[in-house]
């Protein structure tokens, strides 16, 4: 594989998916600290919000510490280079938290469905292009979907305003010649100028593997958070990521020594558990199930008795989408009774 | 004597609706509007002998009787429905609005729908299909104690959400959030929807989680759940607690499954369902005060 001299633009993800592995507790203080030394290191590009996005403070996936306004207002004025995008799921979040956001500063808008709804990202792709955002669409969990039918989901998002379509491997479950197919699918049949992004999660340690299929089959954008901090076994780690890049002569822009230590210095001392491939988040890779759903199965297993493996197994086998969380207790009550008989 | 009625919009509510209809004691749909000539809609209620227009309700106007309609089911968009609204108002019909326009105020039957009928409203809004589903639960908790906060999450099979939801799906959550707190009783309310390709489809899923002002009172609040769940029976029988009340500190949490009747479409599109038979329960209770000659629908502009 050659990459010599590949432009990739590096997208960090600690602070918005790392939400999930911190149930959305990262104070102020540890946002703006993480925010400022990636942004010293060069990252051109790291997103801000609750961890399911713009209006994701809720029962359902929890209260965050602070609101986003207040998370985006400490971080934004703090940034030299970097630019802060938030990420929006239509039937969460709305219209009205991308004008917060962007009266805030966020200047790229990512807007998020399951891969097969593209259709309902049209109202929100197009307010976000009519305001000038950065418009990018993020279609999740696209290992449920072949290459041909993926590229039709995001013709649509394109044909809204997309500016940059994404291959979002929520559930870590993606092997690299499915990245290559999906992402190649998608640099081939959109129009040239529209640029295509892949998301990985490290589920099945294929973080940094899919990421570098992403960017042969054409992919400029790529997700990926400092320390890995990020749901399930954490997102493809940027500074392991960056380090393979400069291997093999990618046209990064990154200090990686810089982003080593923001990684080690700054994010591993605020995680709660280390962010590896246990046993839970190898079933979410293994099984297909969205990587946000680790810590309320375990939660939920805990207090009604039933292992976590199992409810996540049953979570896949339904093929439950992003955003299913309330599935979960509502399972485990199920499988509790079942197991009493 | 039944009281006429039209259904606007042949789509999938408007034709779901009919076939409802067509078994109410009360109600008799004799027109049916659309405004696609090829609609399905249209060619199932001509084969069931109902009038139809494909020039939609100024098509109507011309062509049906003075005060025939005493009811009108308004089933096409809330960008139409204002419009709508007022011609048909105009000739003394009172509206169900099924659309997410919301000009009249919001109607879920089992809590406020004799209010509705009692103040005799010429323009009653049926909220979404999550509100339908879940401001009955909402309100169950609400009247036993103050709820600070209530957030409902519905899922749906994709199969069962129309292009107008997908166009407009901020709609959808605006409209029940203020439904969750402005009829279901919570101070502040949040609606989520989710949209489930699975195949075979899914049966809607609707969860409610509530905090309560203070330490929840579960004995009673189980009680009034339960009796609530058996009011929404009585107009969808698909309607279903599957797990809850669940108590933890003052999260109050609620697991429904809503499957419809399968008049028009499938079985598992039980938000279809739910707003057809919670429109039509709501055009009964209106009928049965117009039968009673206590409400006659009278011309106004709006």
């Amino acid at each position: 594989m050659d990459l010599t001299g590949q432009k990739v633009v590096l997208h960090d993800m600690s602070l918005r998916d790392g939400m999930h592995a911190k149930a959305h507790q990262i104070t102020l203080e540890q946002m703006v600290t993480i925010a400022k030394g990636l942004d010293d290191a060069g990252v051109p590009l790291i997103e801000v919000t609750h961890g399911d996005g713009l209006g994701g403070a809720s029962i359902n996936y929890g209260f965050p510490r602070h609101t986003d306004e207040e998370y985006l207002n400490a971080v934004i004025p703090q940034m030299k280079t970097a630019k802060i995008s938030a990420l929006l799921l239509p039937g969460i979040g709305t219209v009205d938290d991308m004008k917060m956001a962007q009266d805030c500063g966020v200047t790229t808008i990512r807007i998020a469905t399951h891969c097969t709804e593209a259709d309902v990202s049209q109202q929100h792709i197009q307010a976000a292009r009519k305001r000038g955002l950065d418009t990018v669409g993020f279609l999740m969990m696209a290992h449920m979907l072949e290459p041909e039918q993926l590229l039709v989901q995001a013709k649509l998002m394109e044909s809204y305003g997309a500016e940059c379509v994404y291959i979002t491997d929520s559930a870590g479950y993606l092997l690299p010649d499915g990245v290559t197919a999906r992402v190649g699918a998608l640099r081939q049949g959109l129009l040239p100028e529209t640029q295509v992004g892949f998301h990985g999660h490290h589920n099945l340690g294929m973080g940094i593997a899919n990421s570098l299929a992403a960017m042969a089959a054409g992919a400029i954008r790529i997700d990926g958070s400092a320390a890995g901090l990020g749901a399930g076994a954490g997102n493809t780690p940027l500074e392991v990521f960056v380090a393979v890049l400069d291997r093999m002569g990618a046209d990064h822009g990154i200090d990686l020594f810089k982003l080593m230590d923001v990684a080690e210095d700054l994010v591993v001392p605020i995680t709660d558990r280390p962010v590896r491939i246990d046993r839970d988040a190898l079933v979410l890779g293994y099984a297909g199930v969205y990587s946000s759903f680790l810590l309320f199965a375990q939660r939920a297993g805990a207090k009604y008795g039933v292992s976590s493996r199992d409810l996540l197994v049953e979570l896949g086998r339904r093929r439950t989408v992003g955003g299913q969380e309330d599935m979960i207790e509502d399972l485990a009550l199920d499988m509790a009774r079942a197991q009493k008989g | 004597m039944k009281v006429k009625a039209a259904i606007v919009g042949s789509g999938n509510i408007g034709t779901d609706l009919m076939y409802k209809a067509l078994r109410s004691p009360l109600i008799e749909p004799v027109w049916m509007v659309g405004i696609d000539p090829e609609s399905d809609g249209l060619a199932r209620a001509r084969d069931l002998g109902l009038k139809t227009t494909h020039e939609g309700v100024d098509g109507l106007l011309r062509q049906s009787e003075p005060g025939e309609i005493q009811i009108a089911f308004d089933a096409t968009s809330a960008y139409a429905h204002a419009d709508n609204a007022a011609k048909l108002n105009g000739v003394g019909a009172m509206m169900i609005d099924l659309t997410p326009a919301a000009i009249g105020p919001f109607c879920v039957p089992p809590v406020n729908l004799d209010a509705h009928v009692n103040s005799r409203a010429m323009n009653v809004n049926m909220v979404t299909c999550g509100g339908q589903a879940t401001i009955p639960m909402v309100a169950a908790i609400s009247r036993v104690q103050a709820v600070d906060y209530a957030e409902i999450i519905a899922t749906v099979s994709s199969k069962s959400a129309g292009p107008g939801t997908r166009r407009n799906i901020d709609e959808f959550t605006r409209t029940t959030a203020d439904g969750v707190a402005r009829v279901g009783g919570a101070k502040k309310g949040k609606a989520i929807i989710i949209l489930n390709p699975a195949d075979p489809p899914l049966i809607m899923r609707d969860t409610v989680h509530c905090l309560t002002a203070d330490t929840p009172d579960e004995e009673a609040i189980t009680a009034s759940v339960h009796e609530m769940i058996e009011a929404v029976r009585e107009y969808v029988p698909g309607y279903t607690l599957k797990n809850g009340p669940v108590f933890d500190g003052r999260r109050v949490s609620i697991y429904l499954e809503v499957a419809g009747l399968g008049d028009y479409l499938p079985t598992y599109a039980g938000n279809l369902d739910i707003m057809t038979a919670a429109a039509l329960r709501t055009g009964e209770l209106f009928a049965e005060r117009i039968g009673r000659g206590d409400f006659r629908p009278e011309q106004r502009s709006l």
